[in-house]
């Protein structure tokens, strides 16, 4: 099986908010504010990387972060909303 | 006070309507066709709204597609950043329209329907054949892709038939149905006698309601719009005045809510006369019942201000003639009787057709 390459649904649009300073998926009806470092995490769901390489990349910007535990389950629960395919 | 910035726009484009539903948002005074605003207006409108800080909008009327420069607008929003979804009866979508506003930046659709029998729906919009038109409407939302929610408005001829009504949901493709219960002021105050459902009838519909949302969970979203009469309790109108959003309506005057038109002294702001970040932040209108500040008691004391911030000032006009009285669908409220009165009329658990007449709106004038 190939691997799971994260990729934003159909209906769900990732776009930063000058306004409020902030990262945001919008959806039908609804706006998930995006905090910290979950932005960046999301904009590398291209449907080309897959999950390994999104943790790598965020470990090389990121040195000493808990990437390779966090991220994976972040994209977990992003995928169990509906957000990411 | 510091003012948060708005996240959504309601733009009523037109009141112009082919259909004619008892319980219609539109204030009962509709605005001519010949006043509303043009294409350069609604694309000045969007970009000062995409400054502002909205993220979603919602085009819709009357039916927004009666607007021939739809496909501009829709562009304009998207150009802000702004999420567009489509708020429409269905009435002429047909494939060629539909991939215009496809390509402009539309985002989703959501189809409002009356009832899952087509001659009971079109009975209670007051058009015939609007049934199909909307059932075309749906497969072609699904065939282009787009997130599609069914809006129902609910009242006693149709509360009976809400399995019907999720089935038919279900079997158009619809990723989210909203059942919102008819709120009344404007038109479904003076139809109320009509409109205005058993008690009986909402238990079962709840029941319904938390049947088919176990059976759905992950997969098709479930919306009740509360029946604030029945239960006591005031809505968070709009999440609070001035709080979360803001409407515009056909002839640019800004509302914090639809219904807001009808409120005295509101004296409400205009895009033709100043630009949108005034009229969120500065103006009379907008300020008039945001925050706490205002409330009466019981409001004024209450752990709930927060929460509902007090429910709807519209009902507590059209009920009271005072808009700054706690709203009566409150228990707390001491005008509560005025909305007791009204439920307690209908204890019968048996619809039966009652022989009230019904005020209809008419379309407002088509411009020349
Ligand atoms: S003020 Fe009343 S009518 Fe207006 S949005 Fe709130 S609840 Fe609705
Ligand atoms: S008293 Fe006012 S704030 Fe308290 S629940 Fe009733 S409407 Fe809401």
């Amino acid at each position: 099986m190939s691997p799971w390459r994260p990729a934003l649904a159909r209906s769900v649009l990732l776009r930063h908010d000058r306004v409020r300073g902030t990262d945001l998926l919008v959806l039908p009806e609804r706006v998930v504010v995006l905090r910290g470092p979950a932005g960046h995490i999301v904009r590398l769901c291209d449907g080309r990387r897959d999950v390994r390489g999104i943790v790598d990349e965020l470990g090389a910007r990121f040195p000493g972060a808990p990437v390779a535990d966090e991220v994976p389950v972040f994209l977990g629960k992003l995928r169990d909303e509906g957000w990411l395919r | 006070m510091t003012v948060d910035p708005p996240w959504a726009l309601l733009a009523e484009l037109t009141h112009g309507c082919p259909l004619r539903c008892a319980y219609c948002s539109n204030p009962v005074e509709l605005v001519r066709r010949s006043r509303e605003l043009d294409t350069d207006d609604w694309r000045h409108v969007m970009a000062q709204a995409g400054e502002l800080g909205v993220i979603h909008t919602h085009l819709s009327g009357g039916e927004p597609l009666l607007r021939r420069d739809l496909p501009e607008i829709v562009a304009a929003a998207d150009a802000a950043g702004i999420y567009t979804q489509l708020v429409t009866s269905g009435i002429g979508l047909d494939a060629e329209r539909l991939s215009a506003l496809v390509r402009a930046g539309l985002r989703a659709v959501q189809l409002s329907v009356q009832h899952a029998d087509a001659r009971t729906s079109e009975r209670i919009a007051g058009r015939r054949r609007s049934f199909a038109a909307k059932e075309r409407a749906a497969a072609l939302v699904r065939e282009a892709g787009l997130p599609l929610g069914l809006n129902v408005v609910l009242h006693r001829d149709n509360l009976d038939a809400l399995d019907a009504i999720v089935e038919l949901g279900l079997g158009w493709g619809v990723d989210r149905i909203e059942l919102a219960n008819a709120q009344f002021y404007g038109w479904a105050l003076l139809n109320r006698d009509h409109l205005l459902p058993e008690r009986g009838q909402l238990e079962r519909a709840r029941d319904t309601v938390e049947r088919w949302r176990e059976r759905l969970a992950g997969r098709v979203e479930l919306v009740w719009v509360v029946p604030d009469y029945f239960d006591g309790t005031a809505k968070p109108c709009m999440g609070g005045w001035g709080a979360v959003s803001l409407t515009v309506a056909p002839d640019g005057t800004v509302l914090p809510c639809p219904a807001a038109a009808s409120l005295p002294g509101l004296d409400p702001p205009n895009v033709r006369d100043r630009p949108l970040e005034w009229i969120w932040r500065e103006s009379p209108a907008f300020n008039a019942y945001r925050g706490t500040a205002w409330m009466p008691d019981p409001c004024r004391g209450c752990e709930l201000r927060t929460v509902d911030f007090g429910g709807c000032r519209c009902q507590a006009y059209a009920l009271t003639g005072d808009p700054a009285r706690t709203d009566p669908a409150c228990h707390r409220a001491p005008d509560h009787h005025l909305v007791q009165e009204f439920t307690a009329r209908r204890t019968s658990d048996v619809p039966q057709p009652l022989p009230v007449p019904r005020s209809y709106r008419s379309s407002p004038q088509p411009s020349p």
